[in-house]
């Protein structure tokens, strides 16, 4: 027989150690973004944004250096997997949530779930073998290729879930009015749910922004600009993660400091398009 | 040594309950007052939900809450056994006493108030992981009795009550969830039994069952007030008048009239309990 | 009904609005979606191809029994030390993490105030999308060398006075190892796990905690006897799911393992991954057989995620609880 006594001093030691689990684990995490604030801020500088990065002989002799052609580079190279990623995951998201009878569908939710879980480093190789092993040369397309293996699966499930929340009067109002159903889905559904669906994308979009793995076999890296716009789709590219990694495992102290300058930019990057996502859902619920 | 005597004195307790002879015999005085609200308000932020409520609850009774949804007859149900101590915004002034001492009074535990009166929900809530079984000792695991042969007891004692032993003896480690509505609400109820509770608050337990679920609940209820003060909020008239012994109108978060069943069915003082039990709102 | 109303509605329809309009609708979304499945189908397919040559010159065992990976001399190439080192970490982050994640889980979930939950759960979303090299780059500069000062050396210096025959599975301790990659992995999918507990505990129907107080049971013990066991599918398929991550995770790993290559690993000492040598490697790799080899340990990978992915969405499925409930 456990007395009250017990139980109740049982009930505070459990949420006491539920608060210090809690407090231990988040401060590490926190003391990472500390660091990165810290550091990154203390290594930008106006030339981090204006010039190219070149050989490691630059930064070492002092001269200014930067990783404009970067940031170029991973808005090219992101935007590409955005523009690629978009149409397949919204489609996909339409057959599952406006054709819930169709027989397939079981498949493609368990494929979709399935791609979502995979590493994102075999995007990348799937994209080497589709894309830059056919043409020859790593390439900024290849880049975006991979970014929207990433991004696809997660649009496809956040464009299901924010259709399936427009209830299914409005599509029946819109049918008994004797309008088709793409009509419905196109001028009715998608319009309602319009929010939800942009927050997917920025979710995808930030989520494969940041990833550096399925970039270093497809876009490659470069140190320089292009010399014409084309070269950032058909050539080598760099971007911000995949940089953020060769300059972190280079030996050079300068390119070190290039390194959590990059960070810094990259989880600015990334954080606000988490940040605008969820501002978005939040006004949607007012 | 001390253990061992209160062990002996649950299966005592326990064991008696079978024995309605023995019940009969000790019969108290017929209307004690078991539990009491003295000047009961409920606040919800701002919102009254009920106010300045006074009534007693009498022994081995069943006494009705009526009136019409959103009256406050739930939300005074709830105050019985310190339900709101869960809800953040609900504010209580006023006495609750159970066998004169008040439930609300700082040093008294919740925990130890929920003992004594147990409760059943409108919806059966099987703990849908656990078997028959531990459902129905659950409450007696909590203060860590261990003992299998007085567990298998209690347990064969409370579903007994609750006329649910004969349908499942044979599956007692079936999931709770795997039985039907009705025989979920009954497992319900033995498990609130199986604590020796001294007051058992009903919140609409048969309005998510079928008829033939409802009549053994019913039966049920009937059968239990030989031995336990019995609250019941129910939505249904009728069966407020097949039940119960006192009833309660409240209305708007007033008690409007209370008194036995029989005569406030037949002869309503008030307007609105009339109008009420005649159908002409609600 | 004017005039131009009646116009309107007696008109006929356009063949957009009659019959092709929803077909061809119908036909480009499942040929989107069906381009999902290919993309799977595809991926499995490719990586095969890929990795077929070092298949066929090790067979499927071999390669994945294979110790030595010596991309220099011999091109013997062997998987065995990356499916190990990958385990190892991944579970290893798993039982540092599981624990602490449901407990934050649980925290916001039912202790915290709703202002302070929401805090910490915008926290653990910021944190969840700090990108992994970022992370990495913290490991390197500043996690891993504090670890060889402050753990790693203090350990090794007391083994090799006390405790000489320990040296060899303790390891070098140059803090680029599989301890710090296995921590490192851990903190990374701390907010992931947390987040799915969450959204588990949050599915429990209030009723069962109301049944479980009506019983006289303190918080705690609704908790421990309502809560958790109602989300105990959702908690475990979450914790699946963070193995998977776990697994895949690249670039943290991939900057702090130390990378070596061949057996024997030890605990402080540097070791690899499946996903860490084909990062390593991949792009420098110029041999034939070398490439291949990566590709099919790509392809063992695949198969590894796959199989937990499935084995998370069967565990929801069987535990999704439906009862409890008015039937």
């Amino acid at each position: 027989m456990k007395t009250l006594r017990r139980r109740q001093i049982q009930d505070k030691i459990m949420e006491g150690l539920l608060v210090v689990s809690t407090i231990t684990i988040l401060i590490p995490l926190l003391i990472i973004i500390a660091y990165v604030v810290y550091n990154g801020f203390g290594a930008l500088n106006w030339s981090f944004f204006t010039e190219e990065l070149g050989s490691p002989a630059r930064a070492m002799q002092g001269q200014p250096t930067g990783l404009v052609h970067t940031m170029i580079g991973t808005l090219v190279v992101d935007f590409i997997g955005l523009v690629l990623a978009v149409p397949v995951g919204v489609g996909a998201g339409i057959m599952l949530s406006e054709y819930p009878e169709h027989k397939l569908n079981p498949i493609l939710r368990i494929m979709n779930d399935t791609l979502n879980g995979m590493p994102a480093i075999l995007k990348g190789l799937l994209a080497f073998a589709l894309i830059v092993k056919p043409m020859g040369t790593f390439s900024g397309l290849a880049g975006g290729v991979a970014l929207a293996f990433v991004m696809i699966p997660i649009i496809a499930r956040t464009t299901e879930s924010s259709l399936m929340t427009i209830p299914w009067s409005i599509r029946e109002a819109g049918l008994a009015i004797g309008l088709p159903r793409w009509r419905v889905v196109l001028s009715t559904v998608m319009p309602a749910a319009k929010t939800g669906l942009v927050t997917g994308f920025l979710i995808a979009f930030a989520r494969a922004a940041g990833e550096a793995a399925p970039l270093m076999f497809t876009s490659f890296g470069n140190n320089y600009l292009p010399n014409h716009w084309t070269g950032m789709i058909f050539g080598p590219v760099d971007t911000l993660p995949q940089r953020l990694y060769s300059l972190a495992i280079s030996p050079y102290a300068q390119w070190h400091q290039m390194g959590w300058a990059a960070a810094i930019v990259l989880l600015s990057f990334v954080i606000i398009l988490f940040v605008t996502a969820r501002l978005l859902t939040r006004q949607k619920n007012y | 040594m001390e253990n061992k005597v209160k062990t002996e004195n649950i299966k005592s307790s326990a064991m008696t309950t079978t024995n309605e002879i023995e019940t009969t015999v000790e019969k108290k005085e017929t209307s004690r007052v078991r539990m009491e609200a003295k000047n009961l308000t409920i606040k919800y932020g701002t919102n009254v939900a009920v106010r300045n409520l006074s009534m007693p609850i009498y022994n081995e009774k069943v006494t009705a809450l009526v009136g019409p949804s959103g009256c406050g007859k739930t939300t005074f149900l709830r105050s019985l056994n310190r339900m709101h101590d869960l809800t953040k915004s609900a504010h209580i002034t006023g006495e609750v006493l159970l066998d004169g001492n008040d439930i609300y009074d700082p040093k008294v535990n919740p925990v130890t108030i929920r003992r004594k009166i147990g409760m059943v929900f409108q919806k059966p809530t099987p703990f849908p992981t656990m078997s028959i079984y531990d459902n129905v000792v659950a409450g007696l695991k909590l203060v860590g009795i261990r003992d299998r042969k007085l567990l298998n007891e209690v347990c064969e004692i409370a579903l007994t009550q609750a006329a649910l032993f004969d349908e499942v003896k044979d599956r007692l480690n079936a999931p709770g969830g795997s039985l039907s509505g009705g025989q979920q609400q009954r497992l319900s109820i033995a498990r609130a039994l199986a604590i020796k509770p001294e007051v058992i608050l009903m919140d609409e337990p048969t309005s998510s069952l079928d008829p033939k679920s409802t009549m053994k609940i019913e039966d049920l209820i009937v059968e239990l007030k030989k031995k336990y003060s019995i609250v019941i909020v129910t939505h249904n008239l009728a069966q407020a008048a097949r039940i119960s012994d006192y009833s309660a109108f409240m209305y708007l978060g007033d008690l409007v009239e209370y008194g036995k069943t029989k005569k406030m069915f037949q002869n309503p003082e008030d307007k609105r309990t009339e109008e009420y039990l005649t159908g002409k709102f609600g | 009904m004017n005039e131009s109303t009646k116009e309107i509605l007696e008109r006929p329809l356009h063949g957009v609005y009659r019959w092709w309009g929803d077909r061809v609708f119908l036909a480009v979304a499942v040929i989107l979606g069906i381009s999902i499945i290919a993309l799977g189908v595809t991926m499995a397919w490719v990586l095969f191809r890929e990795g077929s040559m070092a298949i066929n010159e090790f067979g499927v065992w071999g390669f994945m029994k294979g110790r030595v990976w010596d991309p220099g001399v011999n091109f013997v190439f062997g998987a065995l030390p990356f499916l190990f080192g990958t385990l190892v970490t991944s579970i290893g982050a798993l039982a540092i993490a599981f624990l602490p994640a449901i407990a934050i889980g649980i925290f916001i979930a039912e202790y915290a105030p709703r202002w302070l939950g929401g805090i910490i759960e915008n926290l653990i979303h910021l944190i969840a999308a700090i990108p992994s090299v970022v992370i990495g780059i913290w490991g390197i500069f500043v996690f891993a060398p504090w670890m060889r000062e402050k753990v790693y050396m203090p350990v090794f210096l007391w083994a090799s006075e006390n405790a000489p025959s320990l040296l060899p599975i303790i390891g070098t301790p140059i803090g680029y190892g599989m301890t710090t990659a296995t921590i490192i992995l851990a903190l990374m999918i701390i907010p992931y796990t947390t987040a799915l507990t969450r959204d588990a505990i949050r599915q429990v129907p209030k009723e069962q905690r109301e049944a479980a107080y009506a019983l006289g049971a303190t918080k705690w013990e609704v908790i421990r006897m309502a809560v958790l066991p109602y989300a105990r599918g959702g908690i475990l398929s979450g914790a699946i799911l963070s193995f998977g991550r776990a697994i895949g995770e690249t670039m943290a790993v991939a900057m702090l393992i130390g990378n070596k290559n061949t057996f024997p690993f030890s605990i402080f000492g540097p070791a690899a991954t499946m996903p860490s040598v084909i990062i390593n490697e991949f792009r420098e790799a110029v041999g034939n057989l070398h490439l291949s080899s990566l590709m099919a340990v790509g392809l063992a990978l695949f198969v590894i995620s796959l199989i937990v992915n499935l084995i998370a969405a069967y565990i929801i499925r069987k535990h999704s609880i439906t009862g409890g409930q008015a039937v």
